[in-house]
Parts: structure tokens; sequence; C-alpha cells
């Protein structure tokens, strides 16, 4: 019968976005938007207890916090984590973050500043945030609810917000080894950079996805890993945990159309 | 000893020219009544510097702008800031010091330390370093040789801050969850105004409540009573920002003439009106807190 269980697009990628926080024992997991949040929510409730959320505000908890509007829900906070201990966090490197950047290059660097001409942008984004300081002091992973060339493009990302693995932007001297990328979580496949020379490698497909369609969508090129399978379909206990983080079902807009989990050929 | 006075004394002591430090973050407890003078006022030129929200957007919106130094500028539910936008996408404000929202806060340490500059790995092998050629790195002087960024000291002419309460001698009390880095930009300012909802002759507090004082009276020139004063931002404990409002700020960044008329409808006639304009103190006292 659990094989049969029904699941949308949105809750497949939940569940593999929790699997970049598998392993990382007692550190902060922030998921920035609504599907990276459930995915560290569902990573601490399931393999990963020992991860630190917080409220998306400035309190820690140990009970990952449904989305939305709360009704009777009660918070129960178990400690204090307002934006400056945020920075402390990050530059003591016990932090591992899920966002999802606007363009994200072959070799791992992302932008959330502008593209275009940076005097002159097409487009003026959010800017930098805390990308750069966030990159380069501890573990990120990335999330992509449209996979295009337009996100995965062909050279560098047009204002490098955060670090990557391009040897020329490293300077001798400059500490590289705290840095590191875990996975890319897309609405085709997961991806991390663990290929030859930390290039992207496509670890796993979404199901009806084939890998050519993938790089056909991607800016550069990619390789399967040697073990490159189907991205793990949900279970009815992580769709029950699901439903419960995400009661008022704003899973069901983080993906244009809200496809179901299994796509059939077009 | 009293520090009291009005945004227009506040406003009437900025000169052109000034680097200017808004406290707050985003869409959260900017100090708006006091942007609003600034809006009603010739000023001009000013370097602005902030954890950036519709402050930011409505000073580009009105040409008052000549350098930002930012990390981003944003109206959290509405991710992109829409004036900021535009007046970057015109290619209107091309003087710009982009940087990690930790490097700003270092900056704004520094000058509150009064030390040059205090390194940091955040920045480095990112285009901020690039398109930043004044920002100079620093080899560690012991055996680790490790190189970082010298983060400049971000020094401020004026800190513009919102609190929840003051009192007439500059103590200053914020009861929302988050301090966010205020304190900060009141140690980097040579003068520090700090509007706020209620403010009192004295502050006699029990001590848990005085946990709420960021920074010290030291710190502050002047305390303006502005109720409301961070409308349309949120100011928590007390009221949550104006998604209406945001989105009629944002309509004029689209509508023709749009600026003008937003400053017409909301600026220019006053803070009392700005209030009757946006439902009366009824309404604005309850805003509900954003849910995160």
């Amino acid at each position: 019968m659990t094989d049969k269980v029904e699941f949308t697009l949105a809750e497949l990628m939940i569940v593999a976005a929790s699997e970049a926080w598998r392993g990382d024992g007692e550190l902060l997991a922030s998921g920035l938007g609504v599907i990276p949040r459930l995915g560290a929510s569902l990573a601490k409730l399931t393999h990963s207890e020992g991860l630190l959320m917080t409220d998306s505000e400035a309190f820690l908890v140990e009970e990952p916090i449904p989305l939305g509007p709360r009704g009777d829900y009660q918070p129960r906070y178990s400690g204090y984590m307002p934006f400056e201990r945020v920075f402390d966090c990050v530059w003591g490197g016990r932090r591992h973050a899920m966002i999802g950047p606007t363009q994200i290059d072959r070799w791992g660097q992302t932008n959330l500043s502008c593209v275009g001409d940076y005097a002159k942008p097409k487009s003026a984004m959010l800017g930098v945030r805390g990308l750069p300081g966030n990159s380069i002091n501890h573990i990120n992973s990335l999330f992509v609810p449209a996979h295009s060339r337009r996100v995965f493009v062909e050279g560098e990302v047009d204002m490098v917000s955060g670090v990557g693995f391009k040897p020329e932007r490293w300077d001798d001297g400059v500490r590289r080894d705290l840095m590191d990328i875990r996975i890319v979580v897309t609405d085709l496949c997961v991806m991390d950079f663990d290929g030859p020379g930390r290039s992207v490698r496509v670890r796993s497909l979404h199901p009806g996805v084939s890998f050519a369609e993938v790089q056909e969508k991607t800016g550069f090129p990619l390789v399967a890993a040697p073990d490159m399978g189907e991205t793990t379909s949900p279970s009815a206990d992580q769709l029950a945990l699901i439903r419960r983080l995400d009661p008022h079902d704003l899973r069901a807009t983080a993906i244009k159309g809200n496809p179901p989990g299994i796509r059939t050929a077009a | 000893m009293d520090k009291r006075m009005s945004t227009a004394e506040v406003v009437a002591g900025l000169r052109d020219g000034m680097t200017i430090g808004f406290g707050g973050w985003g869409p959260r407890r900017k100090p708006m009544a006091i942007v609003r003078e600034i809006l009603r006022s010739p000023l001009k030129d000013l370097t602005v510097a902030a954890y950036g929200g519709p402050e930011v957007g409505m000073l580009c919106a009105a040409g008052k702008v000549k350098k930002l130094v930012f990390g981003f500028a944003t109206l959290d539910a509405m991710p992109l800031e829409p004036w900021y936008r535009k007046v970057r996408e015109a290619g209107g404000l091309t003087d710009l010091m982009e940087l990690d929202e930790g490097m700003f806060q270092w900056g704004l340490r520094a000058a509150g330390m009064r030390l040059p500059f205090l390194p940091t790995r955040c920045g480095l092998a990112t285009d901020v370093v690039k398109l930043n050629p004044e920002l100079r790195t620093i080899g560690s002087p012991y055996d680790d040789g490790e190189v970082l960024i010298a983060m400049p000291a971000l020094k401020l002419d004026v800190a513009l801050l919102h609190v929840n309460v003051a009192d007439r001698l500059g103590n200053t009390l914020v009861t929302g969850p988050d301090a966010y880095f205020d304190h900060h930009f009141a140690r980097a300012a040579e003068q520090c105004f700090v509007s706020a909802e209620r403010v009192e002759e004295r502050l006699e507090l029990d001590a848990a409540t005085a946990r709420y004082n960021t920074f010290e009276r030291y710190l502050v020139t002047g305390v303006v009573h502005a109720p409301f004063g961070a409308h349309p931002t949120s100011c928590p404990s007390d009221y949550g920002w104006d998604m209406s409002h945001f989105k009629r700020y944002a309509a004029s960044a689209t509508d023709e003439g749009g600026w003008q008329a937003y400053v017409d409808e909301f600026v220019a006639p006053g803070e009392a009106a700005y209030q009757e304009k946006n439902g009366g103190a009824e309404r604005l006292a309850k805003l509900p807190l954003p849910v995160f």
C-alpha cells in the first residue's frame, strides 16, 4: 500500500531538501522559503533531531513551527537567536542554510544582487544580503523552484554574491576550507558538486525526468553520479508530518502549477 | 537635561552630503516619521547606510541619495523594494557600497570602537571585493598568515533610529523580539536621534524591562515623540507593518507620476494627516504583527 501514496512535486522536493541536513548533528538549520523550511523541519522531526531551528524571527524552538497563521498553536521557545546572534553563528560555522539564489553557476557561485550590468541592471534584486559571509563560513545547500538556463547560467553569475569553487576567485592565503555546498534541489533533480574538480553532478532525477532534459535546461555540462537513480518518494509518514508542518498547504503554491510528484511524459 | 525635540528640529540639523545611518531592518522599525520630514526638506546628496527597507526606496525616489551603503533593500513580504529597484534599473544610483550584512555590522562596530577596521572573512572571493576597490585585505600577523578583508570603519555623521519607548534624558527601550543593529548605529554615529512611540519623563523600570535597553543615553543626541513613527514598517511589539500601504507605495513606482502623487497624498500634508490617511490611530494601533 505505502508505495501507492500520491504526492506532489513540492512534497517530493521537501523530502529531498530534508536530506541536505542528514548527519549535520548540532547546528542551526535555516531553510529559507516554504520548501527549504519544510525540508529543515522534516529533517529535525525524522533523521536529525540535533538540529537547531528558529521561529524564523528571533527565538529558538525545539519543535519546528508550522507555516502560516498559527491559530491556537503556541510556539514554545528554547532559546534566543536574534539577527546579531545569527551572525555569530555564521562566523563560527555552526549553520547549514538552504537558500534560493537567482543565478547559480557551474562553480556553485550564487547571485542575489542583480542581473545584467551592475551600474544599470536589467533586474535589481535584493542585494547580496548575507550570502558572502554565509557562503564562505558554513555549509550551504541551494534550492531552485524552476530549473532553467536563466538560473543555471552558462558563464559566471552576473554578480558573485556567494562564493563557489572557482580557483581563480581565491587568492593565496584566503581560507577556503570552511565552506561547502551540499546539495542543489530543483524541480527536476537533485545535484551536488562532487563531480571531477567539484563540478556539478546529477545525483537523482525526479520521477519522469530524464538526464537529457536536465542537461538541456542547464547552461553548463553536467555529469551523472555513478549511482544516479530516481529521487526517493515521500513515505506516508513523511507526508503526514509535512501536512502537520504546513496546515495551510502553502507548499501548493511553491512550485508553478503544483504538479504531481510523478510526472508522466508530456 | 531634556533631549526632546521635533522631527523638524532633527532635520534642520542635518546637512547636504552627510552620511546618515538608518536603524531597523528591511520593513521593520524604521524611523519613518523622520524620513518623511527629510522628504519634505531640501536636503540632498546624502550617503545612506542601512539594512534597507522603504526608507532607502523613498529617499531614492526623491533623488536624495548620492551614495548607498547597504547589504539589501527589501519589504520582506514584497521581496524587492520597488523604488530602489526602479532607480537602480534606470541607472540612477551608481555610487554603491554593497556589502555582506555582517561586513556592514563590522563597519559599524569598528566605528563604534574607534578602530580603523575589523578583519573579516566575509566578502572574500566574491564581487563585493571587486566592486568596492576601496576594500583592502590584510594578512594575519600570526603564524597562520590568513588573508582577510580589513572592513573599514563605517563612520556615520548621524544615526536615525525608532524605538518603542524613550525618556527625555535619552534612555530607550526596544521591546520587540529583535533589537536588530540599532545599538551599533548609535555607537558609529557622531549624533544619534531617536524617535519613539512613547516618551516619558524618566524611565523607572523593573529589572526585566530594563533589559530592553540596548544602548546608553550618552549616545543619544535628541528624542522625538513620534507615535506610529515607524509606519508603514512594523514596530514590534506595538504594531505590525501595513501591507495595504506598502501596496500603495509599490504602485507609486509603476504609475505615471506615481511618486509625486504619493508625496502629495502622504508626505506633504504632515504627520497628523498621514495618520488620518492611513485610517487613524485606531487602525494603526491594531496592525497585526507579522507571522514568520
